[in-house]
């Protein structure tokens, strides 16, 4: 199986000079790192190439590393029912640069793209209806970010007086709490006087 | 008569509409009867799972994923707690495989129940759904006495099931077994070669297989289109392999094709419930139902009243958590509706780092559009309701 998966990364890395930077396996996965800019003729390879046909779109979503330079990876998970194999293709963005919609490929991709937009503000170039979807009607920000807090920045309640649902800023009862579970005994590696002599037998 | 002015029709459909399926809008432009755009919008019971998950231990994020597709929550936990073992590396011993098994059967009895009855009132009958709520409801007993809850069970857990089921549970899932295939006939009676059924749904949201695969469909939705496509054969997990069950295919690609395989479904999952009962009763199914590693299953509660290793397990498992080694994966189960996919990326803390839900109802409603179009104002419910939509997992 997973000789079956390094030939056919080495077939996609061979096929796609340029646009693909390189391939890992793990967990009996594969994954293909590829250029932003050349994400719909990766992706079209992949659909059509007889030894690939990854004709069913599963998933596209963002993950946020807000201390990497291009913060943003979109991935792409891709199945092809012919081979039975599943493929994931990761692109590399920031906030303004746009990454290229994929519809013409795959028209399912387009409210999942609407989705990362929703949720990482990734923009997708050449997307016809590029609008939030799961969040309230008029949100601010980009709710999955790192930096964009668990609690948000607004809650909404029904205001008797004005007949009406009214929007205010959140004020928490009690602070928001995020404990540091990480246990000092395994995190660090602590040096003292005498381990040296423990090491030594 | 004189030139008529002739303009189109936006109307709302929802978001509180019995065919609605619970909060979906639909912005449905017209032309006279005929629906010209779809455009659905979403969202209204968004909750922020993922978001909240990434805030949480792994084992706190299980109850999340019952909320998701509320009428079948055991099968996103499994797909939770695969994609965490193949992080983790864990096997699971076979009683607690075939206890997942025989619940994720439960779970496909339960949705496929819901959504075969409540699209038969979509089309205008009110008996199925009187019918199957019964036997939901009996299912849901069988739930509560496994997990402690009808609904939200939070049972299915990494490395495992959370406790063993009790001797008398199983002979009663047994004894719901062949009579609920009575049921069956019965609904079918009432739905199979019901006129009025039949001019609803026959032709109605005919689906091709090259657009269901590009439009990202999975389950029934591809397997009405003509696929053999389903998980449980195709890359097996836990042991289906052993199981011997068949896989419905249609032929159409329409509402009823769709219809007729949830029937069927529903009687080959009986069959699988039957064999992983067998097997639970037989020497090969005796066992522990979660993995032995104390790392990340809590220990029993006898031990911890004797064990101080066992009690500071405990103490650390449940407050802290347990480690999950940095890598991403990507685990999927065949949930009743289709392809429930969970992508898991760990930075090695004990919170995920991002916990991506595939659900199968958000690609299958997108394409409302696609399959409305040219369709009549009343089909629209029927293709809704034959897409087999809860809005937990949409909205997330």
């Amino acid at each position: 199986m997973s000789a079956d998966l390094e030939s056919l990364g080495a077939h996609i890395a061979a096929s796609l000079p340029g646009a693909v930077t390189g391939t890992s396996i793990a967990f009996g996965e594969l994954t293909v790192q590829a250029e932003a800019a050349e994400i719909v003729r990766v992706l079209t390879f992949l659909r059509n190439d007889p030894k690939c046909l990854f004709v069913n779109f599963t998933d596209l979503c963002g993950v946020d590393y807000p201390q990497r330079e291009r913060r943003f990876d979109v991935v792409y998970h891709l199945l092809s029912p012919r081979h039975n194999v599943r493929v994931r293709v990761k692109v590399q963005t920031d906030e303004v640069t746009p990454v290229p919609s994929v519809i013409s490929v795959f028209p399912a991709a387009n409210w999942f793209e609407r989705e990362a937009y929703d949720f990482y503000g990734v923009i997708f170039s050449g997307h016809p209806d590029l609008r939030r979807i799961l969040t309230d009607y008029g949100f601010e920000g980009h709710p999955l970010r790192k930096d964009f807090p668990l609690t948000g920045f607004v809650e909404v309640r029904y205001d008797d007086e004005q007949k009406r649902v009214v929007y205010e800023p959140v004020r928490l009862n009690q602070e928001f709490r995020n404990f540091d579970f990480l246990s000092p005994w395994e995190g660090t590696d602590y040096v003292l006087p005498g381990d040296e002599k423990a090491k030594a037998n | 008569m004189g030139e008529h002015q002739i303009r189109n029709f936006s109307i709302n459909f929802g978001p509180q509409h019995p065919a609605a399926h619970g909060v979906l809008r639909l912005v449905l432009e017209l032309d006279g009867e005929i629906v010209e755009r779809v455009d659905p919008h979403i969202g209204l019971l968004h909750r922020g799972t993922e978001k909240l998950i990434e805030y949480k231990t792994y084992l706190q994020a299980v109850p999340y994923f019952d909320r998701l597709d509320y009428v079948a929550p055991m099968n996103q936990e499994h797909a939770f707690a695969l994609a965490v073992e193949k992080l983790l590396g864990i096997k699971v011993p076979k009683r607690g495989q075939l206890i997942r098994v025989l619940y994720s059967e439960i779970g496909r009895l339960l949705s496929h129940l819901l959504n075969v009855t409540t699209q038969a009132m979509d089309v205008g009958a009110l008996t199925p759904p009187l019918w199957g709520f019964e036997e939901r409801e009996k299912l849901m007993i069988f739930y509560e006495r496994a997990s402690g809850a009808r609904m939200h069970a939070a049972y299915v857990r990494p490395g495992g099931v959370h406790q063993d089921l009790p001797p008398q549970l199983l002979d009663d899932i047994w004894d719901f077994c062949d009579p609920f295939l009575k049921v069956c006939d019965d609904l079918e009676g009432l739905l199979t070669d019901n006129r009025i059924f039949k001019q609803r749904n026959v032709d109605i949201g005919v689906v091709k297989l090259e657009d269901a695969c590009a439009w990202g469909f999975s389950g029934v939705m591809v397997r009405g289109s003509g696929a053999a496509w389903d998980l449980r054969k195709t890359q097996p997990y836990e042991c289906y392999e052993e199981l011997d069950f068949d896989i419905p295919v249609g032929k159409n690609g329409d509402c009823y094709d769709r219809y007729c395989i949830r029937m069927e479904e529903m009687r080959q999952s009986v069959r699988i419930m039957k064999q992983c009962l067998e097997k639970l009763r037989s020497p090969e199914g005796q066992g522990p139902v979660s993995t032995a590693d104390g790392k990340v299953v809590p220990p029993k509660r006898g031990e911890m009243k004797r064990s101080m290793e066992a009690l500071i397990h405990h103490f650390k498992l449940y407050t802290e958590g347990y480690h999950v080694p940095a890598g991403e994966a990507y685990a999927a189960v065949e949930a009743p509706k289709g392809e429930f996919g969970v992508y898991l990326v760990s930075d090695g803390s004990n919170k995920p780092y991002r916990c991506k839900i595939k659900a199968p109802g958000f690609a299958h409603l997108q394409a409302m559009d696609f399959m409305c179009r040219g369709h009549m104002l009343a089909d629209v419910s029927a293709i809704l309701g034959s897409l087999d939509i809860v809005f937990g997992e949409v909205d997330r």
